[in-house]
């Protein structure tokens, strides 16, 4: 009974958490994951679009709550998801025709191009901040709790209690159904496989006649669909605020170089990698002793790292990669 | 006038030219290969050819067209295919999505296509769904030229397609090549195995420093001593 | 375009640079006659600060094409060194658990080197298993060691102290120790992110940044964290006002300029902590001029305009990278701790990416890649601009939404002037890496 609890315990406070973090994690290293093989830079502009795309939806959820318009027992948010997506990925194409389709004209370096996302960075960040401003929103509506501590107590008669949040569940569903639609359209549609014959050799995909234009604003499209169902999903599950996002950037990036840059696959299981070792570090492990080894009762937390230090594990995993495996997990593209 | 035609080519890459004066032509069907010494603008001639060199003289006609100001890309859709030296296949995808993309430009079925080259090398079909960069050499620059003929080019050019291979490998290479071209499809070919390569060439063109040096058949370049002597060791 | 540009360096080349310092200068002037002399003299103290922190990163992306993404973290460490140097001691703290925090170190310090060495000199599995056991016993050991030290020393005095408090030395030699602080930091990014992809280096600086100051703001045994240090010492010679104020001959002075005595005294600080700013600037332009010139210099250019030739004739580019990094991140280092002594307060909370990351690499990239002038000039220009940029935007957001009926809408626009700063920014990074590449002052 004890060591059962102690799993509930695991559970409820590490994998369903960690869980859908290392989803959010995964789409969005996903999008910067793309842009490096098509475009072949690291884009520094990733997090302020998943405000901004965050930002959108926001805006027209509370349009839509307004109305009166909801989605039942599901968020209105998941409603306004498919407006916010088209938004920002109409945003990212000006972006491109404007700011990146001269770099790639000129054939400039991959490290100016990531100069270039600074800036673009900057102006993101400003209109989310004109759009939605900088202080921390809630917008999670429809039901909280598909389990809650009291009807896990009765379904199971166990001490230990579990809560499963809406949000949680959202979050898993989505980026699966994000991931085998993105997955499918790279592996099956021409497009999508002209995508991936640009990333692999773009002088080969150029002689074959693939448009490299037509890549490079598909590319686009997708990343600012991904920001912005990476953006909300976070927002969902925990808040908004704009510079959380641009926070999120260090662990979006470790993800998707743990994984291997490039490799769509290194960046689904980067996500994970990252969301585990960060929630199992920064969890405090008291209760679970306690429950594993009787009669004692640690004086700590048996916390290994305060949550303030968060970050500092994306890092420590990142420069483990780098020193050991700079291509990653999976093997990614080296530049 | 000659399948393909490429007469007085003269440019570079940069203010100096590489190329000077110098004319290839392949008629339909036939193996025209170019060898000679290091450095003598063999696949700078062949890129001019495809159109990835600006040319300040000469012209480029296929099938009696002027193709000289078309882009590479223009000219694959007139009718050429070309496999480059190296990085000619697209590593992470199956052998079969290279052939795939190599008829990215055709819109109508391309199936039977796919299978002329499963018979071609049948070595692909059975590696069709396995990854181009996980195979070995000789067969991904049979997976090359597999993409380039998806297109169902007229005229295939082939920049040194045995260069790293076995010998064993290359003989293979070659006698596909043979077979390419008894479909009716002109090949040109830039060599640095020159006896073998000469020993299956209709023609047989020898630059040196941008220039033709001798222009022959294959055979009649392989019995001249001066060319022996300078460019095959003897 | 090109011939214009040639044309110009031809006729204003030797003119460029000191006109724009000219209207520079004439911006500061302007600001000192309408907003005051503390607000002009504020403004460009801060603006030769950035402007160090413009040379550390234009040595970085100007002489190397180093994309360091975590200056603030070398600026918040440089600023830790005026705390550790120059505060005085916290009275016992030392005693109680400075050698348990030391020890502590030790411990972490022996089983990184223990893990290491047994990385180097095992094969198989137990190498895996002998590396993850030591780096395991060498934690709670660490933690066991450092957990009641930290306790009894944030223990003491907790309103004022609960630190370990500073050597008490004069704070100019903490300047250079924050120079140490960054160039150590740096050493160990840049030993393991340089030599691969160039935007490795990028990541791993945006997550040392991050690391730093989440230290900053946690460890109060070191500054207090979020508590902040306050009366950091200033550096000699720079006198306290009210010292001024007390002082009769001071008075007398400024009442006999005709100057009101507390206003002489603010901007006599001010003009003192200019002075000092200016000799570091000169000091250090001396300094980055003559490596430059230097064989030295001159490899580290071949090295930056084509990597590939100069590592094919033998040149170990990675080293002399990390040289530079290292050295660039020196610079910042001492750009922080001089900061933090002119603000006389450590508030961890305070850094921000944007504005000690990513505005400096704005700073270099306006004043022009690879020119010291240039990081200058961009430096002070371009927090200019950041700070009346603040002040102006209201006023422009005011004049856009005068249109407007008054309701939420109005009110959302004028709220959300505070944020202009930032679309302008990135419109002046954008506009001139498109259409000016090379900067106001280009390098030669």
């Amino acid at each position: 009974m004890e060591f059962l609890n102690a799993l509930v315990a695991i559970t409820n406070y590490v994998i369903i958490p960690a869980t859908a973090y290392g989803a959010q994690l995964a789409l969005g290293a996903l999008g910067v994951t793309l842009v490096y093989s098509i475009l072949r830079f690291s884009n520094f502009a990733h997090g302020d679009t998943m405000a901004f795309g965050t930002g959108v939806v926001i805006l027209i959820t509370w349009g839509f709550q307004a109305m009166g318009i909801s989605f039942g027992p599901l968020p209105t948010a998941l409603l306004a998801l498919p407006f916010g997506i088209v938004v920002t990925s109409a945003l990212m194409l000006g972006t491109d025709k404007v700011v990146y389709q001269y770099y790639r004209k000129v054939k400039a370096a991959p490290v100016v191009m990531v100069m270039v996302s600074v800036g673009v960075m900057f102006i993101m960040n400003a209109l989310t901040r004109f759009l939605i401003g900088v202080d921390q929103i809630n917008f999670a509506d429809g039901a909280r709790f598909v389990i809650n501590a009291r009807q896990w107590r009765e379904m199971t008669g166990m001490s230990e209690p579990l809560t499963l949040r809406s949000t949680q569940v959202i979050t898993v569903v989505t980026a699966i159904l994000v991931v085998w639609a993105l997955f499918w359209f790279l592996g099956r549609t021409r497009t999508g496989k002209s995508m991936r014959a640009f990333s692999d050799n773009e002088d080969l995909a150029l002689l074959s006649g693939i448009d490299p234009n037509r890549v490079v604003a598909v590319t686009w499209i997708i990343t600012g669909a991904l920001a912005t169902i990476a953006g909300t999903l976070y927002g969902l599950d925990k808040s908004f605020k704009a510079f959380t996002y641009f926070q999120l950037l260090l662990p979006i990036f470790a993800s998707a170089i743990v994984g291997g840059i490039g490799n769509p696959v290194g960046a689904i299981a980067g996500g994970f990698v990252i969301s585990f070792s960060e929630v199992g570090l920064t969890y405090a492990w008291k209760k679970v002793v306690t429950y594993l080894i009787p009669n004692w009762e640690p004086d700590g937390l048996v916390q290994l790292l305060s949550t303030d230090y968060k970050y500092a594990v994306s890092f420590t995993i990142l420069i483990l990669v780098l020193i050991f495996k700079p291509t990653g997990l999976f093997k990614g593209k080296i530049v | 006038m000659s399948y393909l035609s490429a007469a007085n080519m003269t440019g570079g890459y940069g203010k100096a030219d590489i190329l000077h004066d110098c004319t290839l032509t392949v008629e339909k069907g036939e193996i025209a290969v170019i060898v000679g010494p290091n450095g003598a603008g063999k696949s700078t001639a062949m890129k001019a050819v495809f159109g990835m060199l600006n040319l300040r003289e000469g012209r480029v006609t296929l099938d009696g067209s002027d193709i000289t100001a078309l882009s590479p890309q223009d000219r694959v859709k007139k009718g050429m295919g070309f496999v480059p030296q190296v990085n000619n296949v697209f590593p992470t995808m199956s052998v079969e999505e290279n052939l795939e993309m190599g008829a990215f430009i055709r819109n109508d079925d391309f199936k039977v296509t796919m299978e002329q080259v499963f018979t071609l090398f049948p070595i692909l079909k059975d590696k069709r769904r396995q990854n181009a960069g996980e195979l070995s050499g000789g067969q991904r620059q049979q997976v090359a030229v597999g993409r380039a003929l998806m297109t169902q080019p007229k005229l295939l050019m082939l920049d040194e397609p045995t260069a790293g291979v076995s010998p064993i490998v290359m003989d293979e290479l070659f006698d596909r090549i043979i077979e390419v071209a008894r479909t009716g499809i002109s090949i040109l070919m830039v060599e640095q195995n020159a006896r073998q390569a000469l020993e299956i060439a209709d023609k047989g063109y020898v630059l040196v420093q941008g220039e033709n040096k001798y222009t022959d058949t294959g055979k009649a370049l392989l019995a001249d001593p001066d060319v022996r002597r300078t460019f095959l060791g003897g | 375009m090109s011939t214009s540009r040639q044309a110009d360096s031809a006729a204003g080349g030797r003119l460029r640079a000191p006109l724009f310092f000219a209207l520079m200068a004439a911006l500061i002037v302007l600001e000192g006659m309408t907003s005051g002399w503390n607000s002009a003299l504020g403004i460009l103290n801060m603006g030769l600060l950035s402007a160090i922190m413009a040379l550390g990163v234009n040595m970085q992306w100007g002489y190397a094409g180093l994309f360091n993404a975590g200056a603030m973290g070398f600026v918040a460490l440089g600023g830790l060194a005026p705390v550790l140097i120059s505060m005085p001691p916290t009275q016992g703290a030392f005693k109680a658990g400075g050698f348990g925090i030391l020890a502590a170190f030790a411990v972490a310090a022996i089983a990184v080197l223990g893990a290491v060495w047994l990385y180097r000199n095992l094969r198989g599995k137990l190498r895996g298993l002998a590396v993850t056991g030591v780096l395991i016993v060498g934690f709670f050991a660490y933690r066991w060691l450092f957990d009641p030290a930290v306790e009894v020393i944030e223990a003491i005095n907790p309103s004022a102290a609960g630190n370990l408090g500073g050597l008490g030395l004069p704070t100019l030699v903490s300047w250079p120790v924050g120079a140490l602080l960054a160039a150590c930091a740096a050493w160990l990014v840049g030993k393991i992110a340089l030599g691969l992809r160039s935007d490795y280096l990028a990541i791993a600086t945006l997550g040392i940044a991050e690391i730093v100051v989440a230290v900053l703001k946690n460890e109060q045994w070191l500054d207090r964290g979020v508590l902040n240090v306050n009366g950091i010492p200033r550096p000699w010679p720079v006198p306290y006002e009210i010292d001024l104020q007390n002082s009769h001959a001071f008075v007398a002075k400024m009442q006999a300029w005709g100057i009101d005595p507390t206003l002489g005294s603010t901007i006599t600080v001010k003009l003192a902590f200019l002075l000092l700013f200016v000799i570091v600037i000169f000091a250090l332009i001396w300094l980055t001029e003559m490596s430059l010139r230097s064989p030295w210099g001159r490899m580290m250019r071949a090295i930056r305009d084509n990597e590939v030739s100069a590592a094919a004739m033998g040149k170990n580019v990675t080293r002399r990278h990390l040289q530079i990094f290292v050295l660039g991140s020196a610079v910042i280092g001492l750009a922080g701790a001089m900061m933090i002594s002119l603000d006389g307060q450590m508030t961890p909370s305070s850094y921000n990416p944007l504005r000690y990351t990513f505005i400096v690499l704005v700073m270099v990239i306006v004043g022009g890649s690879g020119s010291n002038w240039g990081s200058i000039l961009g430096g002070v220009l371009i927090w200019y601009v950041w700070v009346k940029a603040g002040d102006w935007g209201p006023d422009i957001m005011a004049l856009l939404a005068s249109p407007f009926p008054a309701g939420p809408f109005k009110e959302h626009m004028i709220d959300s002037a505070a944020h202009m700063r930032m679309l302008v920014m990135g419109i002046i990074l954008l506009g001139v890496l498109r259409f000016s590449p090379r900067g106001l002052l280009p390098e030669k």
